[in-house]
């Protein structure tokens, strides 16, 4: 398998050749981590429901408007739902439009749970949406988005 | 040996009860996107999955990919059913694993 | 004569003029609401996982044989007080010595081990729980006066200059307070926390990974942890916010 770098077969690599390699790598280097482009989450949801289109509704998203550090990020997901053993949430998914990755977390539940209530800690790379997803007993998607304004972005000091 | 405390909501809990539980584990969460000084990349390094076992089954886990923050808190509910042991697993890459116990009392 | 009178300003050295005790405000005071929920939930605060850690820690005898802590000192409520007048003097060092310093003495001299490393977590762990049993109390710096010549050095270091952008402590902490600074409220420095969960490492960190990354900001080159320079100006900072209430450990942006 031949690098795109790699010279044609049979010539010496010239001192100008040697020199484009050398700043192609330094320019990978410095290109900055890939950010999730909102298709990205987008298939993600999609990737998660298997296809259909998730319904807004039932799902409260709580998460600060305004973060200080996107370091810890407080977020909270009820959803408006019984959790009996014929008809309960199955999975609550959360989801980010520009952090490298879009999955966050994915959580199981059943019947036991009694309330479908999770809270966690995520982080967040830049201002963003995040999703959050309920798939019920039944096969439905529900959702909820909010939009978050971060100050200082999950980059860290030494 | 990983430092970890799991909390169950203190209260006189009686069957059918929802009660809440919270943990949380010192874990750095590595996302595997951060680089050294010199550009290398450092490795990943996550909890993956954390489980909560009560009463016989599972009765809670959770995936999580790097986007949850180091030291990872979480806090579900579950179904008070009959006085026992609360067992929390967390594992995670490079055989990370570490579990707590802590007992559930339901109120004849 | 008027750009006599201002250039004998722009070259007379910089005083250093403690802040009012009722404005000091401390860096729980001007962090955002969602941060101070999770310092004060003991359970959600991250550097409590520190504390647990040196729970463990403090009971434990030495592999090689040496007493606990425990086995000296008894609990770890019988620390109430001493985080909180620190950093003291040490009188067989003949010079002044942090929290930090101190337990690894301990270990040293009374438990015949190497002292752990600075910032390392398990000297972090041990710092972070008997710092923990001062929450609460005010800041007091003992009135030693063999201490008077380190905090002459350390409020010397606050008012120098430092670094490729040139700047001292006082310019952003003292003349630029509460003012907005890329995003962030600058605070006005004092050291209620430590050791204290930072957003920005991800971790617990001491006074001094602070005060590193302070001067790394200016382009200075740091001070090691532990150097008798971060130990002068520790020495100045507590006594700049003397009857200030601890707050250690806890959680900084």
């Amino acid at each position: 398998m031949s690098s795109p770098f790699s010279p044609p077969s049979g010539s010496e690599p010239d001192r100008r050749f040697v020199l484009a390699l050398g700043a192609g790598m330094a320019a990978s280097i410095m290109v900055r981590p890939v950010r999730a482009e909102p298709e990205d989450m987008t298939r993600a949801i999609l990737a998660f429901t298997g296809g259909a289109a998730p319904t807004p509704g039932k799902v409260a998203l709580d998460i600060a408007p305004l973060v200080e550090n996107g370091n810890a990020v407080g977020v909270e997901v009820r959803v408006d739902h019984p959790m009996r053993a014929d008809d309960h949430v199955t999975e609550i998914a959360l989801f980010t439009e520009k952090n490298p990755q879009a999955d966050v977390a994915v959580f199981h539940l059943s019947p036991r749970a009694g309330r479908a209530h999770v809270v966690t800690r995520m982080r967040l790379a830049t201002s963003q949406h995040v999703t959050a997803l309920a798939r019920l007993s039944d096969g439905s998607f529900w959702t909820d988005t909010r939009e978050v304004i971060v100050t200082i972005a999950a980059c860290t000091e030494d | 040996m990983a430092t970890a405390s799991v909390l169950i909501q203190r209260g006189h809990h009686r069957k059918g009860d929802i009660v809440t539980l919270k943990a949380i584990i010192a874990h750095p969460m590595e996302t595997g996107y951060r680089r050294t000084e010199q550009g290398a990349v450092i490795a990943r390094n996550i909890i993956r999955r954390f489980t909560c076992h009560y009463d016989g089954v599972e009765v809670f886990a959770c995936d999580l990919f790097p986007a949850i923050a180091a030291n990872p808190l979480i806090a579900f509910t579950t179904v008070a059913t009959r006085t026992g042991p609360v067992t929390f697993t967390w594992t995670g890459d490079n055989g990370f694993h570490h579990a707590e116990t802590a007992t559930l009392t339901v109120m004849d | 004569m008027r750009r006599l009178l201002l250039l004998l300003l722009l070259v007379l050295p910089v005083r250093a003029e403690d802040i009012p005790p009722g404005q000091r405000l401390s860096g729980f005071e001007t962090m955002g609401a969602e941060a101070q929920a999770m310092q004060r939930d003991d359970f959600a605060n991250p550097a409590m996982l520190s504390v647990r850690e040196g729970e463990a820690l403090w009971s434990a005898a030495p592999a090689e044989g040496g007493p606990s802590c425990q086995s000296c000192h008894g609990g770890p409520a019988t620390m109430r007080g001493v985080a909180a007048r620190y950093p003291a003097f040490e009188t067989r060092q003949g010079a002044a010595v942090d929290l930090a310093g101190r337990i690894r003495l301990c270990q040293q001299d009374r438990q015949g081990v190497a002292p752990a490393a600075r910032e390392s977590g398990a000297l972090l762990a041990l710092e972070a729980l008997v710092a923990l049993q001062s929450r609460g109390l005010p800041l007091a710096p003992p009135g030693d006066a063999r201490l008077d010549a380190a905090l002459a050095r350390g409020r010397a270091l606050y008012t120098t200059r430092f670094g490729q952008l040139d700047l001292a402590c006082i310019h952003c902490h003292d003349r630029n307070r509460g003012k907005s600074l890329g995003g962030t409220i600058i605070p006005q420095g004092h050291p209620t926390g430590y050791p204290l969960f930072r957003m920005e490492w991800q971790a617990t960190g001491s006074l001094h990974r602070r005060l590193r990354n302070c001067m790394a900001g200016v382009r200075a080159e740091p001070f090691p942890p532990g150097a008798p320079e971060m130990i002068d100006l520790e020495l100045y900072l507590k006594h700049r916010a003397a009857g200030m209430m601890m707050d250690a450990p806890a959680v900084r942006p």
